[in-house]
């Protein structure tokens, strides 16, 4: 979880990383960024909501007075009350507590199948991209193949061959959104690679992967960000519905998605184990992508939509 | 372009089954089977050949239209996928008439009244739909207009009770033919609620770029002789500035396809919907492998020729793209 905060707790990367380079769009300081991310309405709500979702998914189940998987049998699917916020579901367990507890699963998916994407779509955009070639014909055609599939299907494809989990879950999200990131680096490197600064450090004779690496990777990474934030969303919705498949979470994880899926039966009767893992699901999605288009506003105004 | 991405499918797909930890054989028939039963579903499945002939007989089973068969029901999948397929269809373009429908009108109107409280409203909507589960949609929506107001019914594309006969497997069209605007009704009915659902999302999306595209043109010298000419404001929009800001709405519309065709599998879920997507979920809860296989692999194939599609739409709308030129 903590490796978790670094990443959401980090919205404004600086859009360009020291390297030393004299090159590239007047680097804008820190300190502007600060303003116009101050500034941008949809940046600040959506880091409020992802901050505040975040403090709950750490340390929220610390204060719970019940365990997201305490059952009473005496307490079946009672409506909200002083005692039970968000009301029980059909095994009597505290809907709140299962709420707050699935914060902590849908984060801690999304953040891994995100960071698993960007780290395996960047390099392979480097190399796609830098390399040009028969490298970048091969890996450019399984982009477009998996681009080929709508995103869920891919995912369910791949969940149906590793067996339903949450882990496999991750690895098949991790998967599908790939091919994002690799374009988006693909095209950073292409516009990069005849740059000046590069042109120049190829001349002195440095090596590839410096290159690659010390110069071309940290001034690539702004739209990665941004796009990795506005992927986070993308990711929390698809580790729900995966759950909510039944491909993803398996009882008694508290996964949001999951908990809609056991929701179905009882919608008349107890509304309430519908209502708030939902919420959940949709606040958290909402506060990736206001943050996410508060992001590509202030650093990345060719991005903008 | 296309053959390779086909051919990049058609190995996904074949991999669903060849990719199963284990024994397929095993993991299709259960712990229990026989060594002998788990031999002969190997012999019938060609498990025993090679992998790379095995991959040729399934393309080559794909091309002649031999999509494998149910182990569930022992049919054929090409014969029993023909009534799934009309139905996802049917719900996916109502659902994108829909997100069209709204989406387009309310990115115009957020343009038209650009930086008031009418595009405030409208943008919160559209971010708010784009953020919201589509499978929670649906079951708000089944809770409320379905359970608590009873106003329009929950599950299934039309009620069973009615004696009504479908021909070409598209209700509307068959109800149309036949005269029978009971039936047509009882259809919209059962239709609006998933199709609401599943296109709220994409009409989301279609707002903001219709939006954004919009306030590009609208600020273009043309408009701006138009206006000054006395050009009437609604011709003004939907005529001159509309289609020049359709073609970054196109490209939202073919990526939303995917969204949409993935989204099916949930809505039809949800609404007990008899379409592609949800014969694709029962094979996976019944490990019905034939079908999960084919049943992607179609959707797939449906997606490449939409966007296909948009791709020649392109230049159509805009003809000042040509394909094959540089």
């Amino acid at each position: 979880m903590s490796a978790n905060s670094t990443s959401l707790t980090s919205p404004t990367p600086s859009p360009m990383p020291d390297t030393g380079e004299p090159k590239a769009e007047a680097a804008s300081p820190l300190g502007n960024v600060w303003r116009s991310f101050i500034k941008s309405r949809s940046a600040v709500i959506g880091a409020v909501i992802v901050l505040s979702i975040l403090l709950i998914a750490v340390i929220g189940p610390l204060f719970l007075p019940y365990g997201y998987n305490q059952v009473d049998a005496n307490s079946r699917l009672e409506a909200p009350s002083a005692v039970h916020w968000f009301g029980t579901d059909d095994l009597g367990r505290d809907v709140f507590a299962r709420v707050i507890n699935g914060a902590r699963i849908s984060l801690w998916v999304g953040f891994f199948a995100v960071t698993g994407s960007i780290i395996v779509g960047s390099l392979l955009g480097l190399l796609a991209g830098y390399y040009g070639r028969w490298i970048d014909v091969l890996i450019s055609r399984v982009f477009d193949i998996l681009l080929a599939f709508p995103g869920v299907l891919l995912a369910i494809a791949i969940v149906a061959m590793l067996g339903p989990s949450l882990e496999n879950a991750m690895y098949a999200i991790a998967v599908i959104n790939v091919p994002t990131f690799g374009r988006l680096m693909r095209s950073r490197v292409l516009a990069i690679k005849q740059e000046d600064f590069v042109l120049a450090a190829k001349a002195i004779g440095m090596k590839d992967r410096r290159i690659l690496f010390k110069h071309i990777l940290p001034n690539s990474w702004t739209p990665i960000m941004v796009q990795g934030t506005l992927n986070f969303a993308i990711a929390v919705i698809e580790a729900a519905a995966l759950g909510f498949l039944g491909l993803g979470a398996q009882p008694p994880e508290p996964e949001w998605g999951k908990m809609l899926s056991d929701s179905r039966q009882y919608i008349e009767s107890a509304p309430w184990t519908m209502i708030f893992p939902g919420s959940a699901i949709m606040l958290t999605v909402l506060g990736f992508n206001l943050l996410g288009d508060g992001l590509r506003d202030i650093l990345d105004p060719r991005m903008k939509t | 372009m296309l053959i390779p991405v086909l051919i990049g499918m058609s190995i996904i797909t074949f991999s669903i089954v060849h990719a199963i930890p284990g024994d397929p054989a095993k993991a299709i028939l259960g712990d229990k089977a026989t060594p002998e039963a788990v031999a002969q579903l190997k012999e019938s499945m060609g498990l025993n050949k090679p992998m790379i002939v095995q991959y040729l007989d399934y393309v080559k089973g794909i091309m002649t239209g031999d999509l494998g068969t149910s182990f569930i029901t022992k049919t054929p999948v090409a014969e029993e996928v023909g009534p799934y397929l009309a139905a996802t269809m049917e719900l996916s373009l109502a659902a994108m008439l829909i997100a069209i429908f709204f989406g387009m009108n309310l990115g115009i109107l957020a343009a038209w009244k650009h930086n008031t409280k009418l595009d405030y409203t409208a943008m919160v909507i559209a971010i708010i739909g784009v953020s919201v589960p589509v499978f929670w949609l649906g079951l708000m929506e089944q809770w409320v207009f379905a359970q608590d107001l009873g106003w329009l019914p929950s599950n299934g594309r039309i009620d069973p009770r009615m004696a009504f006969e479908s021909i070409t497997n598209f209700y509307f069209l068959d109800a149309l033919i036949q005269g029978d605007l009971e039936a047509f009704g009882n259809a919209l009915q059962h239709i609006i609620l998933p199709a609401i659902a599943l296109g709220t999302i994409p009409m989301a999306y279609i707002a903001r770029m219709t939006r954004s595209s919009m306030l590009e043109v609208m600020s273009s010298d043309y408009v701006r002789t138009a206006r000054a000419k006395g050009v009437s404001e609604f011709l003004i929009i939907y005529k001159h500035t509309l289609r020049n800001a359709f073609i970054p709405i196109l490209t939202v519309f073919g990526l939303q396809m995917g969204l949409l065709l993935g989204g099916a599998i949930l809505t039809e879920t949800i609404f007990s919907w008899p379409g592609i997507g949800r014969y694709v979920y029962e094979a996976i809860n019944n490990r019905d492998y034939p079908v999960i296989q084919s049943g992607i692999l179609l959707i797939a194939f449906i997606f490449v020729i939409i966007n296909l599609i948009v791709d020649l739409l392109y230049a159509w709308v805009d003809p000042r793209i040509q394909y094959g030129k540089e």
